[in-house]
């Protein structure tokens, strides 16, 4: 379902060091229209429905309409993500509501920190076929 | 599609060329990637350079994109060699036992390091405050899987991967276009060349070793869901072009199994995932009479022993027997959700707050990993306790680490493979220095999210080594000129060329690559037993298809770019074209149909173990530019 965005709504991430769309989109899709200075889909029978662009921006401007050609009017889903959960609303064509809420992360954004208190391997450990956080574990073997 | 017009072409005739030398290069930043540069860092010594390059931005590249609702992977209580028996039926009995049982032993430790970060993991109701690591019980969708609230799984592992080398070392929105061999020592890898996306910037990195890997193969065949707007609902991410394969084939890496593909029987149009219906929901796939058709088909299931005798029955015969539905006209095919409901809710004694929590789970299923089917489903009205869904099985994808096992034949563990699969790096492609994981492993499906991210570990730690071991200065004499010419050759024909008409769009002098890419899906699609014809393919066909290919590499190099976007779609088209072509060359050389579900060759419609229970490498050879096919012994290293 391709993301477009509402014209209204964008500020083209004025203020911010980069246009969230363009940054996240995996597939190249958004860009800026530099004329309006607005964020559009340059390609959107490409687009896979991910909702990167549409969780990340930060005016919630960006919407996926349902592909043209397979789904009948009328139905939304429409993300709001947060630091710690993510909430969904579904509009069905008839109207009719749901929502749902997810958690996404059980710590706090930024605060990995992948080598604490992980043990530091040897040289002699790098010709084992152990992972550095399995250093000292037996590995097994196949045994039938 | 795009407002671009010829004036506003974003061509630069001498883009900025940045040469980068690095020790360790990792090609993509995908979960093997993500999982590659966690090892790596802790590994190099002192003043080892790592360098990773993306397409795409870490945080949502590649197929975790959206997130994902299980983790498919994780064997607790079950042993590796379980797994590897899985696997092996799974993928009709010719994988590769020494490097999936390398994957099973490995997976859980990361498993353990994504709950330690942040991803929220299911437990079992009295478990919750324990981690797995500590313990604590996972709930199960099936014997492999966990359930996950994997909105943002990616994020989570791209975050990691970021602080184990920091962003000063990650190149995010750079296409990588080709590897480059050593030009002093035979058959030894030297880098890579690519161009950015977002400026006039062409770049060189060298590197004593590459990991490389760039996900699977999606949009080689006409896509089924749609031919129009929707075209890029595609289940694999429309993003992987094949490039994994392609660009090592390229420089003479052998491959495996290529004649493998996945043709996943999904959701209808959304391409909804049905593991957690069919395993958590325990609901039942019927024809549109009612009948449970794989118990009524089973009999065909007796024309593939072993492997139809399994107690899983392997996921292309699940196709097959399906596809006989849709054949002859008993379709649509539906996942009967309303009944898997209405006896889960009677089992909660109809308990509201439960019946509540069924429901929101059945939506997260596709909230998590594939948005899009909740769009279906809105626009539909369809709530799953009310209205059956469609299933349907999707244009084939080239991959080898979901349901599938194409990719690079590479060197396994030490001290579980034999002689002729160890050749001294684990994870090593027959290139000297090349080193791959995740989709790019071949005849080791099954490894999913976790899977691939260990193994990319295991590359990772192993290609350290192989750059301790062997520490020469690689060597690139080419000009960076030539090389920044050839690949900016799509911008030239635009440009030399442009003017000639008056809507650069249709021009006779080039074509653009969203034509070139419909020329593949056609070609494929037609001759390649795509869905256009319910997957069957023949010795004519193929040897039409493979005429028609080579046409369309000729046209190729006419491939025409106004901008930085359409560069990129023609360099994948070009990796798109190269996977298609070893594909069928495999699918030629194999005189059977080792996947009867996935495709049939009319002229070899049976398993024939006795002649091809092998493996089929095939080898191009930069040199010569030569195909060179081969069988390679198969042998269980794990009992069956
Ligand atoms: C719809 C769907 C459902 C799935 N469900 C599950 C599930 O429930 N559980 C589970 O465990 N797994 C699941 N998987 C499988 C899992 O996502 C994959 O197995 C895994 O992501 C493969 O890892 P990879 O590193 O090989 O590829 P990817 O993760 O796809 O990474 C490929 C990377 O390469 C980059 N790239 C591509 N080409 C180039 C290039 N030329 N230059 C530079 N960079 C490039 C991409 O941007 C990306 O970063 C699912 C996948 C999909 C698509
Ligand atoms: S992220 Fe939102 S506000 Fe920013 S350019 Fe895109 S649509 Fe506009
Ligand atoms: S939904 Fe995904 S693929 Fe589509 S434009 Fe947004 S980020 Fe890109």
């Amino acid at each position: 379902m391709p993301s477009f965005v509402i014209a209204e709504k964008c500020d083209g991430c004025k203020g911010q060091d980069k246009t969230a769309c363009q940054y996240i989109c995996p597939n190249d899709l958004m860009r800026l229209n530099e004329e309006k200075t607005k964020g559009f889909n340059q390609e959107p029978e490409q687009c896979w429905e991910c909702y990167s662009c549409a969780k990340i921006c930060p005016q919630q401007a960006v919407e996926i309409r349902a592909y043209a050609d397979i789904v009948p009017m009328g139905g939304k889903v429409v993300p709001m993500r947060g630091t710690d959960s993510i909430m969904w609303t579904i509009q069905f064509r008839d109207g009719s509501i749901k929502r749902f809420k997810f958690p996404i992360r059980t710590t706090a954004e930024g605060s990995i920190k992948p080598y604490e208190g992980k043990p530091q391997p040897t040289a002699a450990d790098l010709k084992t076929n152990n992972l550095f956080t399995e250093a000292g574990k037996t590995l097994s073997v196949i045994a039938n | 599609m795009s407002v671009a017009t010829a004036e506003n072409s974003h061509f630069c005739k001498d883009p900025q060329i940045v040469q980068i030398d690095t020790d360790l290069l990792i090609i993509g930043g995908g979960m093997s990637a993500c999982g590659a540069a966690y090892e790596a860092k802790k590994w190099a010594p002192e003043g080892m350079k790592i360098t990773l390059v993306d397409k795409a931005a870490m945080e949502r590249s590649g197929a975790v994109a959206q997130g994902l609702s299980a983790i498919n992977t994780y064997l607790g209580q079950n042993t590796p060699e379980d797994y590897v028996r899985m696997v092996s039926n799974d993928l009709m009995g010719v994988v590769r036992d020494d490097l999936i049982y390398d994957v099973g032993r490995h997976v859980d430790d990361s498993v353990h390091r994504f709950e330690e970060w942040g991803l929220p993991i299911w437990k079992q109701h009295g478990d919750e405050e324990k981690t797995l690591e500590q313990g604590g019980q996972p709930v199960r969708s099936g014997k492999w899987q966990v359930m996950i609230n994997g909105e943002s799984y990616k994020t989570i592992v791209a975050e990691a991967a970021k602080a184990s080398i920091g962003m000063d070392n990650i190149y995010e929105r750079v296409f990588i276009v080709k590897l480059i061999l050593d030009e002093k020592q035979d058959n030894r890898i030297a880098g890579a060349v690519g161009f950015s996306v977002r400026e006039n910037k062409i770049y060189i990195f060298k590197a004593k070793a590459v990991m490389m890997a760039c996900g699977g193969a999606v949009n080689i065949f006409r896509p089924r869901q749609s031919t129009g707007e929707g075209m890029g609902r595609a289940w694999y991410p429309v993003w992987n072009a094949g490039s994994t394969y392609t660009m090592a084939a390229q420089i003479g890496a052998e491959l495996t199994m290529m004649e493998n593909r996945f043709v996943p029987a999904r959701f209808k149009d959304g391409a909804g995932p049905v593991g957690a219906w069919f395993l958590l929901f325990k609901a039942k796939a019927i024809n549109a009479l009612g009948e449970d058709y794989c118990v009524k088909n089973a009999a065909m299931l007796q024309d593939y022993l072993p492997y139809g005798n399994s107690k899983v029955t392997p996921t292309c015969l699940r196709n097959h027997q399906m596809l006989k539905e849709i054949r002859e006209g008993r379709g649509p095919i539906y996942m009967d959700t309303p009944t898997a409901m209405k006896n889960l809710f009677a089992s909660y004694d109809n308990d509201k707050k439960k019946c509540k929590e069924l429901e929101s789970e059945a939506w997260e299923d596709f909230l998590d990993m594939c948005c899009g089917q909740a769009g279906f489903w809105a626009g539909m009205n369809i709530t799953p306790e009310t209205k059956m869904s469609e299933l349907m099985p999707t244009e084939p994808y080239l991959l080898g680490s979901h349901s599938g096992c194409c990719g690079l034949w590479v060197s396994g563990p030490n001290d579980i493979a034999p002689d002729e699969w160890n050749w001294g790096y684990n994870r090593m492609t027959t290139v000297n220095g090349l080193f791959t994981a995740g989709d790019g492993v071949g005849a080791s499906g099954h490894k999913f999210s976790s899977g691939s991210y260990a193994e990319g570990r295991i590359a990772a730690k192993n290609a350290v080594r192989f750059i301790m071991e062997n520490n020469s200065d690689p060597t690139i004499t080419t000009d960076p000129k030539v090389l920044a010419n050839d690949i900016y050759l799509p911008f030239h024909n635009y440009e030399n060329h442009k003017g000639y008409s008056v809507d650069p769009e249709i021009n006779p002098n080039y074509i653009k690559p969203r034509m070139l890419l419909f020329r593949l899906n056609k070609i494929m699609d037609e001759y390649g037993g795509g869905c256009g014809t319910s997957y069957v393919t023949g010795g004519g066909m193929l040897s039409k298809a493979l005429e028609l290919l080579d046409i369309l590499k000729e046209d190729a190099m006419k491939m025409a770019a106004k901008d930085l976007h359409e560069l990129m779609r023609c360099w994948e088209n070009y990796h798109r074209i190269w996977t298609a072509e070893a594909h069928l060359r495999h699918i030629v050389f194999r005189e059977e149909s080792r996947y009867p579900g996935f495709y049939y060759r009319s002229d070899f419609n049976l398993i024939d173990d006795a002649n091809w229970k092998c493996f089929v490498n095939s080898k191009w050879d930069p040199k010569t530019s030569n195909w060179t096919m081969m069988k390679k012994a198969h042998k269980d290293l794990v009992s069956k």
